[in-house]
């Protein structure tokens, strides 16, 4: 009988906490079977942020850390500078990289920092419960926003991939998600392209995932998938925002 | 060995080159910036790691990062930067990783003064950042004490796997004076392993993790007992102190930093007073020598203990529970950048003794 499908060898056996119908599952997945596949698990070391995927650290097979909210791009900055050869990634939500983290996200793209950075934009704070983040749309409510986001009051969603792309040091950045499978392969094919380019040397990587929290929009998880397609794309539009290989040819 | 002349700033960073430190981290504050300075150029040429940060909060998570990764990490700042450096400590003290933090202290609160201070002592020894943790705290009060205890700050961060903290006041990162390298350098390779370190599991080994999460109450209260037993250990090892003339002293002072000069020099003036003064000088400031103070203090020479700051009084607490109430216990200080001279500390002693 021919396995078909299996834990990837990027997962250890730990059962995750995640809500049942969040994506926060499948991008580990994704992470962890390219890890597997470019043969680097053994030197790979990730960086788990403050959030609903705090406890990445137990989930993905490689040496880790938990880094403070918003700090695990300077955490990686340290472990990378450290140990030039080894992979090193952060895995980050909307709130730790896009609010309190904007900081350390913004310099270690500036700096060209030889990262991959996975960011996790759900539109919402998850693990607090549901409070307004900077990328929730106008509009939509918040246990920080119960009557929706006011843009006279709290602006507008900030788009960190675009943001990103403006700064030289950025080698790639691609928005992506995983609400189809056809979704899904795009997305692994985007995540496997930051760590090849990191290997390469070539400098910073982010690949922004748009993720449901079904749990703190309320919806199923099959009403999450559809509110995501039709209301955060829109907003955040999928693409390669930032490409040095294109520009070089 | 000949002496050489060093500026204290440049001094601390060189001791810490020799100490097998090869990765630095810093943001640019006064009175302390030669030290990113002297890094920028030395750190290279050892084969190390200088980074100048965004941030004080940036520069400390990279020492994290890289303390994680098993590399000996420093970082250094001034009062404003090392507020904010303060997540980035509870962290490492919650995870167990070893560092050097110097803090070369300005007057506050606040933006403050760039000039000398010690306004920062209860932040040092009772901990600016959340949670039940301590710092091993150095007071030098010279620039040869600075570089000599620089290796050994290295060495008990490894041992006991906690940031150490140098804490100096302006005065001692700004001045010049000759000093001697009395230890040979230290090479990294010669380190002790950091088996714990997260350098990749060559898919050899379970994953090393850096964490200080214990979400369950139980972990997270075990993970607390564990760590203060080690601070108990620290506690009974580490403390370090000097006395000058305290045997049969009338009059003590204590203090820490620059303020044990003039200490010194005020017991001088109260000596041609015909008034014998002892300087009692605490060289760790956590942990504190409490018995060793009480052991002076207790002499029935002593009529009373003066502690001397460049604060408006936050060692004299500590003096007050060491002292224990055996001797009266007085207080001399200025604060944000002004410094007692050496005849309004023997005036504060001569107050004290009624005279
Ligand atoms: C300094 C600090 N401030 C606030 C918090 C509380 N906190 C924990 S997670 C979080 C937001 C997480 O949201 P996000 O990054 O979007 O991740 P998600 O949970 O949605 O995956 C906040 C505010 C914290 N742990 N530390
Ligand atoms: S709260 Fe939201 S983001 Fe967090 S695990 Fe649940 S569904 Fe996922």
């Amino acid at each position: 009988m021919a396995i078909v499908y299996q834990r990837s060898k990027g997962l250890t056996d730990v059962e995750t906490h995640y809500c049942p119908g969040c994506t926060h599952g499948i991008i580990h997945r994704l992470v962890a079977e390219t890890l597997e596949e470019l043969d680097i698990l053994g030197k790979t070391i990730g960086v788990a942020p403050v959030g609903c995927s705090v406890f990445a650290y137990d989930y993905f097979n490689c040496d880790m850390q938990e880094a403070a909210h918003g700090r695990a791009p300077a955490v990686a900055t340290g472990i990378k500078r450290v140990l030039p050869d080894k992979v090193v990634f952060t895995y980050q939500g909307d709130g730790d990289l896009a609010a309190i983290g904007t900081g350390e996200i913004t310099h270690a793209a500036m700096r060209g920092e030889n990262i991959t950075t996975i960011f996790v934009n759900n539109a919402i704070y998850g693990m607090t419960g549901g409070q307004m983040a900077p990328t929730t749309l106008v509009g939509q409510r918040a246990t920080t926003a119960p009557l929706g986001r006011e843009k006279s009051h709290a602006g507008s969603p900030i788009r960190i991939a675009e943001l990103l792309a403006t700064l030289d040091g950025a080698a790639y950045i691609e928005r992506v998600t995983v609400t189809s499978p056809a979704n899904v392969m795009r997305a692994k094919r985007a995540i496997r392209k930051a760590f090849e380019l990191q290997l390469e040397g070539r400098g910073f990587t982010m690949i922004e995932v748009l993720s449901t929290c079904p749990t703190n929009w309320g919806l199923t998880p099959v009403k999450a998938l559809e509110w995501l397609n039709e209301n955060m794309i829109p907003v955040f539009p999928l693409g390669v925002y930032k490409d040095i290989t294109k520009e070089e040819a | 060995m000949a002496k050489e002349l060093w500026k204290g700033n440049e001094a601390i960073a060189e001791a810490a080159i020799r100490a097998g430190c090869r990765c630095y981290f810093g943001y640019p504050i006064t009175p302390q910036s030669e030290i990113p300075e002297y890094m920028s150029l030395h750190m290279p040429k050892a084969g190390g790691v200088f980074l100048q940060s965004e941030s004080e909060i940036a520069a400390i998570n990279m020492v994290y990062g890289a303390s994680g990764a098993g590399a000996r990490v420093m970082t250094s700042s001034s009062s404003p930067g090392v507020s904010l450096k303060q997540e980035g400590i509870s962290y490492m003290c919650g995870a167990e990783l070893p560092g050097v933090i110097v803090n070369v202290m300005r007057g506050g609160p606040g933006l403050g003064t760039i000039q000398p201070a010690q306004g920062d002592y209860f932040q040092a020894t009772r901990g600016g950042g959340n949670g039940d943790y301590r710092l091993i705290v150095f007071a030098p009060a010279n620039i040869q004490e600075v570089v000599d205890l620089m290796q050994e700050a290295f060495e008990l961060a490894d041992q006991y796997r906690m940031p150490v903290m140098m804490l100096l006041d302006g005065m001692i990162g700004q001045m010049m004076e000759p000093i001697e390298w009395k230890k040979p350098p230290v090479s990294p390779d010669d380190l002790p392993a950091k088996p714990w370190a997260t350098t990749g599991t060559k898919e050899g080994r379970a994953p090393n993790i850096i964490n200080s999460l214990f979400i369950d109450p139980e972990a997270c209260n075990v993970h607390n007992q564990r760590l203060e037993e080690k601070y108990r250990r620290v506690i009974e090892n580490e403390q370090r102190y000097e006395t000058n003339d305290t045997d049969g002293a009338e009059v003590i002072f204590v203090a820490y930093g620059t303020p044990a000069r003039l200490a010194r020099a005020a017991a001088g003036l109260l000596e041609k007073e015909g008034i014998k003064a002892g300087v009692f000088r605490p060289v760790t400031v956590w942990p504190y020598p409490y018995e060793a103070l009480h052991e002076v203090a207790i002499q029935d020479s002593v009529k009373v203990v003066v502690t001397v700051e460049m604060s408006t009084g936050q060692m004299v607490d500590d003096v007050r529970i060491g002292v224990n109430g055996v001797k009266p216990v007085s207080f001399i200080g200025q604060a944000g950048g002004v410094i007692p001279t050496p005849r309004e500390v023997a005036n504060a002693a001569l107050k004290a003794l009624g005279r």
